[in-house]
């Protein structure tokens, strides 16, 4: 029973995040426009007849760079004054060929423009801009009660922020940091004055915002480009040839009317599916799910990351609780370090394991393996406790009638802890059907992809398409646990409990 | 015959039981007494390999007491525990066979031998099949004797078999103990604080105060040629109360 459990759990860890060599992997930001440049990428290199997968959401740009330089996704959409200033903190690579020349140091290339640019800009909403005649940025001036809520991207970019304030000397201090899509809802509220924008978002339009005019040139041009890896278009010359003919193809007023549409809740599979058929004349395939496949697909998802990790956590806290309760000290120091993972907060882990070399990256492995270390501590916790609380009397009966140690452990022990450590596990899966919803942050799937989706797009329907599914399975979790411990808890202890 | 020769054993600062040599003879009672704190309980640790000594020897006829013999020690060893010291998450039965089942008896040898232990104790057949919460206290003790009789060991300790129990129960199985040591044949090390109990059941009284022995040999010659103040005012006292 354990060996096939271990088995089984070996072919998992073999299997997830591990990928077909000859498989193109593309990669896209949390943003909308990335997502869909993605989607048409994938629909492009897919009709050249190349096994392509896209890895969407994976997150910020840096997470995007360091995935394409480990080589674990081979393309990605990008804009130019981002790798100028934040990549590389060097504003003469704005020029389109002293930028080309410093990838290939990296064995990246990049693709010519696409077309558009989408730039950053700040954002305000009309009626106030026309209430304090907000035109320019250097209007802002006169105005340093605003309230200012920017992308935490934007808060942390060399050529964000800190640049900006600087460069205008604007008159205010931290702005709160949020994420891009909620600034926009916080600004709509009121709970914001000033915003980062994008030059092509469609809530410029939808939400009647004003861009104020970057009067003193502060903010560089970002011309939307693909970044790919030099080995992959070594291998995939054909895959390259397609996604080139985007080039030049894509313009502002083209791409805002996608993103007007990926707003509506259309699948971005199927608006990038137009697109390169309006704008290429290319058919492609599109694989589009309904929603309910979606949940179902994500769910499945879910359940997998919270089975493998929490098995694995089971099968090395119960030892680890037990050898803690032999050995006090030990038992201290072992608990302690199990609490301190604990108290990392999850996001923070999540991005940890993306830089770390073999075990962490992308996907649903260094999901599992965080997974992993924050079920560790309830049910080591558990253990070991259910199995002090163990009258002195009872282990000495144990022992005094002939019982040898393993004996003694597997058919009194742990039997008599038993409560405990089932109470234990509950609560690790409780912990763990929560977090796993961030596994979506790095490409592992699960619940937290329509609730990220949702955000993105500002659909409130899709976040509860994935946050009550994520509910529902803790809930199931709680009540099979609660059978579980009928059949396994011992008939004795019930009956002591209970009177 | 069990021999103790020079055993101590301390915590600390704290004297558990001072330089102790002690004889318990085969086939007869051996009556640990004296107040809480005296060492009693201390001696049938150190008989089980609950606790190890910190000078001294222990020895089962020929076989010294190690970490090595202790395990063959234990199954020739029966051992009662103060209010029976079931596993709660075991029926009476499960209870009573744990150990024959891990050493490999026969399943019909087990069954034979707890329907023969069960009358021998006096517990209905039909108490086996309950857990320990749902026996009296009596019953308990019952199904913890048949536990440490199971392997037919020649040996048998007994940690304040009587303790938890109230009075009237007390006394039924004080006879019922008494019938079972005389027909079994079995070297016996009883441990109590209660002198009734002592006389009743003991060829040997060993009476203990501050990890020493105080006195040794019958109860008639405990009352009649006491070794001392003490050994008078515990017997004296023990009247009083009773």
């Amino acid at each position: 029973m354990t060996r096939q459990l271990f088995i089984i759990m070996a072919l998992c860890f073999a299997t997830t995040g591990c990928s077909n060599p000859t498989e193109t992997r593309i990669g896209s930001k949390v943003d909308n426009e990335s997502v869909l440049l993605g989607e048409m990428a994938t629909a492009l290199v897919r009709s050249s007849g190349t096994v392509v997968q896209h890895r969407r959401e994976l997150g910020g740009t840096p997470v995007l760079w360091e995935a394409l330089k480990a080589g674990q996704i081979e393309v990605y959409p990008e804009f130019t004054g981002t790798l100028a200033f934040q990549i590389f903190n060097d504003p003469t690579l704005v020029d389109l060929a002293k930028l080309r020349a410093k990838l290939l140091e990296q064995g990246i290339g990049i693709t010519r423009p696409l077309g558009y640019e989408n730039n950053y800009a700040l954002g305000v909403r009309v009626d106030m801009a026309d209430k304090l005649k907000l035109q320019r940025i250097s209007d802002l001036l006169k105005h340093p009660d605003l309230k200012l809520g920017m992308s935490t991207e934007f808060t942390r970019r060399k050529d964000g922020w800190p640049a900006l304030k600087s460069h205008y000397a604007l008159p205010f201090g931290e702005p709160r940091a949020l994420e891009h899509a909620i600034a926009y809802q916080a600004l709509v509220a009121g709970q914001i004055d000033v915003t980062d924008v994008y030059t092509t978002d469609a809530e410029i339009e939808r939400f009647q915002l004003r861009i104020l005019q970057d009067d003193r040139k502060f903010f560089p041009s970002y011309a939307a480009v693909f970044l790919y890896r030099l080995d992959w278009a070594k291998q995939h010359p054909d895959a390259l040839a397609t996604l080139e003919k985007l080039e030049g193809k894509l313009d502002e007023t083209a791409i805002r009317k996608l993103n007007i549409r990926t707003q509506a809740g259309e699948p971005e599979a199927a608006i990038a599916r137009d697109a390169v058929q309006q704008t290429l004349g290319i058919a492609t395939d599109a694989v589009i799910e309904t929603r309910t496949q979606q949940i179902l697909r994500h769910t499945v998802e879910h359940l997998i990351l919270v089975a493998i990790s929490l098995t694995a956590a089971i099968v090395v806290a119960i030892p680890l609780g037990v050898f803690a309760s032999r050995q006090p000290r030990w038992g201290q120091l072992i608990i302690g370090i199990a609490g301190l993972v604990q108290t990392i907060p999850s996001l923070a882990l999540l991005v940890f394991m993306v830089a770390i070399p073999v075990i962490g990256g992308l996907g649903a492995r260094p999901a599992i393996i965080a997974l992993f270390f924050y079920s560790l501590l309830p049910i080591i916790r558990n253990t070991a406790t259910g199995l002090r609380d163990i009258p002195l009397s009872l282990h000495e009966a144990a022992e005094g009638i002939g019982l040898k140690p393993w004996a003694k452990l597997r058919l009194v022990e742990l039997p008599m802890a038993s409560r405990s450590i089932i109470a234990g596990i509950k609560t690790a899966a409780i912990i763990n059907i929560g977090t796993a919803t961030l596994g979506a942050l790095i490409d592992a799937g699960g619940l937290g992809v329509p609730i990220q989706q949702g955000l993105r797009l500002q659909d409130k329907e899709l976040i509860l398409l994935g946050a009550i599914p994520a509910a529902g399975l803790a809930l199931v979790a709680q009540g099979l646990f609660e059978i579980a411990e009928w059949f396994i808890v011992p008939k004795g202890l019930q009956l002591t409990a209970s009177r | 015959m069990i021999e103790l020769v020079d055993v101590s054993k301390a915590y600390g600062q704290m004297v558990a039981l001072g330089p102790t040599t002690l004889t318990i003879p085969t086939a007869k009672t051996t009556v640990l007494l004296g107040p809480s704190g005296c060492g009693k309980s201390t001696v049938l640790r150190l008989l089980l390999g609950l606790l190890w000594p910190d000078r001294g020897v222990i020895r089962f006829d020929d076989t010294t007491l190690s970490p090595e013999t202790v395990h063959a020690i234990r199954l020739r060893t029966g051992y009662v525990v103060q209010d029976g010291g079931l596993f709660p998450h075991l029926s009476a039965r499960e209870n009573v066979t744990l150990v024959a089942k891990q050493i490999g008896w026969k399943l019909s040898d087990i069954t034979n031998r707890v329907r023969e232990l069960a009358e021998l104790v006096r517990l209905p057949q039909d108490s086996l099949d309950r857990f320990p919460v749902q026996l009296s206290g009596g019953q308990r003790q019952r199904v913890g004797m048949m536990r440490a009789l199971m392997l037919d060991p020649p040996v048998l300790l007994l940690d304040e078999p009587m303790g938890a129990l109230d009075p009237l129960v007390r006394a039924e199985l004080q006879t019922d103990l008494k019938a079972i040591f005389q027909n079994l044949n079995k070297t016996v090390v009883l441990v109590t604080h209660d002198l009734r109990e002592a006389a009743s059941l003991g060829d040997q009284i060993v009476l203990m105060r501050d990890g020493e022995i105080v006195q040794r040999g019958a109860m008639t010659e405990l009352t009649t040629q006491p070794a001392n103040e003490f050994v008078t005012r515990f017997i004296q006292a023990q009247r009083e109360t009773v």
